[in-house]
This record gives C-alpha cells, structure tokens and sequence, in this order.
C-alpha cells in the first residue's frame, strides 16, 4: 500500500505471526490439516510393505514382525485416532465444497450431507473387514 | 439514559498516523444498558469520552456493511454485536484484520474495491436487450441458485477471516467470489467465461485451503466458503477441458 | 493491488489431493485398524490373515493391484499437497525446497509402487 507522504497518511499493517493461536477455529484447522502428517506416514508404511512383498516371502514374514512391535502398534494407535479425525472433518467440510444437491426438489442440507458421507465411509470399513475376515481368517 | 451505575471497559485500539508509531490500546469507562451494541459503546465515546476517535458506521441495523471490526479477536458487525455478552469483563475492539489500518478502527479498503471492480459485479448480456423484449423472466428455482450469495453487504468480515488472505493480500478473497458466483449463476448472464482468467490464476480460487471461518462470520449467511469450493472445481473443469472445448462464445 | 493473472496449475495437484483425502477418509480408518492394529495382535482377525500368500494372491489380482495402487498413491499426493500448504499457514518460505519435498516425494513413492507392483506381478 503507497500513499503520498504529504498526505500525512501512514496506513499500518499488522503481522500474521501466529495468526492461528488467536482463534480456536484456526487452531482446530491447524489440527485437522495436520491429519496429513499420519496420512502420509500410514502410506510410507504400506509402502515399505509393498516392497517387502516383492523381495518375496522372507522378506515379508519380517515386515509383518515389525509391524507386531509395541513401537508398531502405539504408533497405528495415534495413526487411527487421526485419520479417524481426517474423516471426521472431511465430510463436515465436504457440504461446503458442493454446489447444492437437489432431492425431490428440496435442497439436502449440510448435515444430510455429512452423514451420508460417513455412512459411506461406516459401510465401506464394514465391507473391508468382512472380506479379510470371511476370506482370510 | 443509560444507568450510569453499570459500566464495562471497552480496550480500543488506537492509530493517529501523526503521532502513534504503532497502534496502541486505550481503554473508555463506558455506561451500559441491555440494549447497547458495541457500535453505540464507540459513539458513546465519541460524543461524550473522546471525540477523536474514529470508525466507520451507517445504518446501525446490520444492512450497509460499513461498521465490521474484530470484537474480542473476532470478526463482527459493532451494530450487531452486544455489550452485554461480554459482561462483567471488559470488550476488546479493533480495526478488522488483514487490511492497513488507517487510523483507529478505519481500514483501507482500496484493494477490496479494485478486486471487486475487476470481476465484472453486473449482468452480462447474451446479446443486447431492447425495452421493446420486455423483462427477463426467471423462475423461482433458477432465482435460488443465486440468491444467497446476492445477500452480500460488502462488509469485508470474511477477509478478516480468512488467514489466506492474510497471508495473501493479492489473493481475490471469500466475498469477491461469492459475488462473482452469484452473477455466474444468474440465468440473465452469460459472462462466466469473461470471469474465469480471475478465478484460474494464481490468485484465484486455488489459495483457498477450506478453513470455512469466512463462512461462520458472514452476517448474511451467504456462505462464501461454498463459493470459493465450487468454483475450484468450476476451475479444474475449465483447467482439462480448455484442451477439448472450442473457446468463445457464451454458456 | 495487481493481481497475478497467470493460470495456475494447482487444479492438477488440487484433484490429486481430493481424490487422495476422499479414500483416506472412506477407508483410511480400517486399513490402519487392520494391518496395524487387528492383524499383529490377533485382535477380531487371525494373525495370519496378511499371509505371504494371502497378500501376494491379492496383489496379483488387478483388483487388488489397483486398491493397493491407489491407496499408497493417492494417500502421498493428498498429504504431500496438504502439509505443502500447513507450512505455508506455519509462515514457512514455500520455495523450491518446499516443493521438492511435499511434490517430489509422492512422485518418487509413486514410481517405487509402480515399481514394485509390476515386479510382483511379472517376476
């Protein structure tokens, strides 16, 4: 912002240092996008399986040794909690990122929409475990 | 008459160019009745505490938009606001955030205006309308897919909201792009092309990171948030298709 | 305040990021309680549930290669764009450095996958 020193005006701009301890909305965002750090961790660590499943069965067995770890499961522990917290936010987010969905003529409102959403994710979950469960156990 | 017996603090931060380096709080004693908003607190100090200071105000009813400040750290309308929510305590009031404060709780708003200038906030025509055609006419429901975003004031809350737009002077912003929305959705205009390059560029619609805090503060419930999102998609679709669609030409 | 007119390329990585977040959110929470949780611990399901030979069967499959595919490539796309712009809003530099890693290492996650599956499937 310029303006002529002869005008007198001296318009001041205040830092966005720390911008999100201000507000516990901006600290719950923070948190939520944060989610990601798991996100990304839970895939480096089925990455790391994959590879494993290619260097053959021994190689595998000693993946799925160190998944038996404390370390492993105090880790896939805090994992769950925040990507459950990802789905979470997600889908009460996802409402305001949709243009507005029509259902016999009545708009679906945002909680409508939430719920759908986790249901969708409470069904698929179910889905999953049945199928290792019922073809694998 | 207000009862002079009840009082709150009112902590304003204060800005004279001509004599402050830096804003700095001050803080009125001022009487208080059930009824008051924050903004009669701010003329109550002007026309009986201090008569230098200085804010914006106009219809006193939450309609024309002039008098948004950050109230306890939080964007909202002075006349919407009620001193009695805060008290017995004190009510901190400051020049709404991510603008320059020009002086006291006044905000230069220069650049809202040229974004706003700058997306073409008005009907754009398929081809000229004589009076002879008569009106548009617009069904009810073609009339709700833009009507919440119509209810705009301008009242600049939303970009003290957005910390995106803090971080990001240049970037367009919640209630340009609600506005811009709401002509892209009106069936009378066929200027969503024209209005696109803004929404595509690199400050466009892309530096929205979904924080949704715009839309918790609008005093209209237009929902800018809902705007922004969908115009990212708007824009993705416009991203790969350029390359399969002819351009020009209308909707 | 001249806007920077330039189109930008976000849409690309913004989709990526969706569709990423999406999985992550539909089936993000069993994956984790599975292979982490459930299996190792016999908890609900065997402890041999993710046999060598169970697995290996599924990753075969084209199914199977497909969600395995999708899962640990979509999961690094939507994380690498979302911590990209958490260290924007921590008021960290986002240059060079910054894209390299958030963007480069999906894609090198994304080739190593590639990798692995094709060499599971043909070798």
């Amino acid at each position: 912002m310029t303006v002529p020193v002869s005008s007198g005006r001296r318009p001041y701009t205040r830092s966005m240092q720390g911008w999100w301890r201000r507000n516990t909305f901006y600290i719950e965002y923070m948190i939520h996008e944060g989610t990601a750090v798991f996100v990304a961790a839970y895939a480096l660590v089925l990455l790391v399986g994959l590879v494993r499943l290619s260097q053959g069965q021994a190689a595998w067995d000693a993946w799925l040794q160190a998944l038996r770890s404390p370390l492993s499961i105090v880790f896939h522990v805090i994992t769950l909690v925040a990507i459950s917290y990802h789905t979470w936010t997600w889908f009460h987010i996802m409402p305001r990122t949709l243009p507005p969905i029509l259902i016999k003529g009545k708009r679906m409102s945002a909680a409508a929409i939430t719920r759908s959403g986790l249901a969708a994710s409470a069904i698929l979950s179910i889905i999953l475990f049945v199928l290792v469960w019922g073809l694998w156990t | 008459m207000p009862n002079t017996e009840n009082t709150i603090m009112m902590d304003v931060l204060r800005y004279r160019p001509e004599q402050d380096a830096k804003p700095v709080l001050q803080t009125y004693r001022v009487p208080f009745s059930e009824d008051m908003s924050v903004l009669q607190g701010l003329q109550y100090i002007k026309d009986f505490l201090d008569g230098t200071l200085s804010f914006r105000w106009s219809c006193r009813m939450a309609i024309c938009g002039s008098c948004g400040m950050m109230i306890d750290g939080k964007p909202a309308l002075a006349c919407k606001t009620f001193l009695r929510d805060f008290v017995p305590g004190r009510v901190r009031v400051e020049a709404l955030a991510h603008f320059p404060i020009e002086r006291d709780l006044v905000i230069v708003m220069d650049d809202f205006i040229g974004k706003l200038e700058s997306i073409k906030p008005y009907i754009i025509e398929k081809q000229p309308r004589p009076l002879t055609q008569g009106e548009y006419l617009q069904t009810p429901s073609e009339r709700d897919l833009y009507e919440q975003f119509s209810s705009c004031i301008n009242c600049m809350l939303c970009y003290a909201a957005c910390p995106q737009y803090g971080l990001n002077p240049k970037f367009l912003g919640p209630g340009i792009i609600a506005l811009l929305h709401r002509y892209n959705l009106d069936s009378r205009d066929c200027g969503e092309e024209q209005r696109m390059p803004l929404v595509n560029s690199e400050d466009g619609v892309f530096n929205c990171t979904a924080v949704g805090y715009c839309s918790e503060v609008c005093p209209k419930l237009v929902d800018p948030a809902n705007a922004v999102n969908v115009n990212k998609a708007n824009s993705a679709k416009d991203y790969f298709l350029r390359f399969v669609t002819p351009r020009g030409g209308g909707k | 305040m001249k806007i920077n007119m330039q189109r930008s390329n976000a849409p690309v990585f913004w989709l990526l990021f969706g569709a990423g977040g999406m999985l992550s959110a539909l089936v993000g929470p069993m994956l984790v309680f599975i292979t982490g949780i459930a299996v190792p611990l016999g908890l609900l399901l065997s402890k041999d549930s993710l046999s060598y030979p169970h697995v290996l069967a599924f990753t075969h499959s084209w199914i199977g290669a497909a969600f395995l595919f999708a899962v640990v490539v979509l999961f690094f796309w939507h994380a690498g764009h979302r911590i990209f712009h958490s260290l924007h809003d921590l008021g960290i530099h986002t240059g060079v450095v910054a894209k390299l890693f958030c963007y480069g290492l999906p894609l090198i996650a994304t080739l190593i996958t590639v990798y692995a599956l094709v060499s599971i499937k043909y070798f």
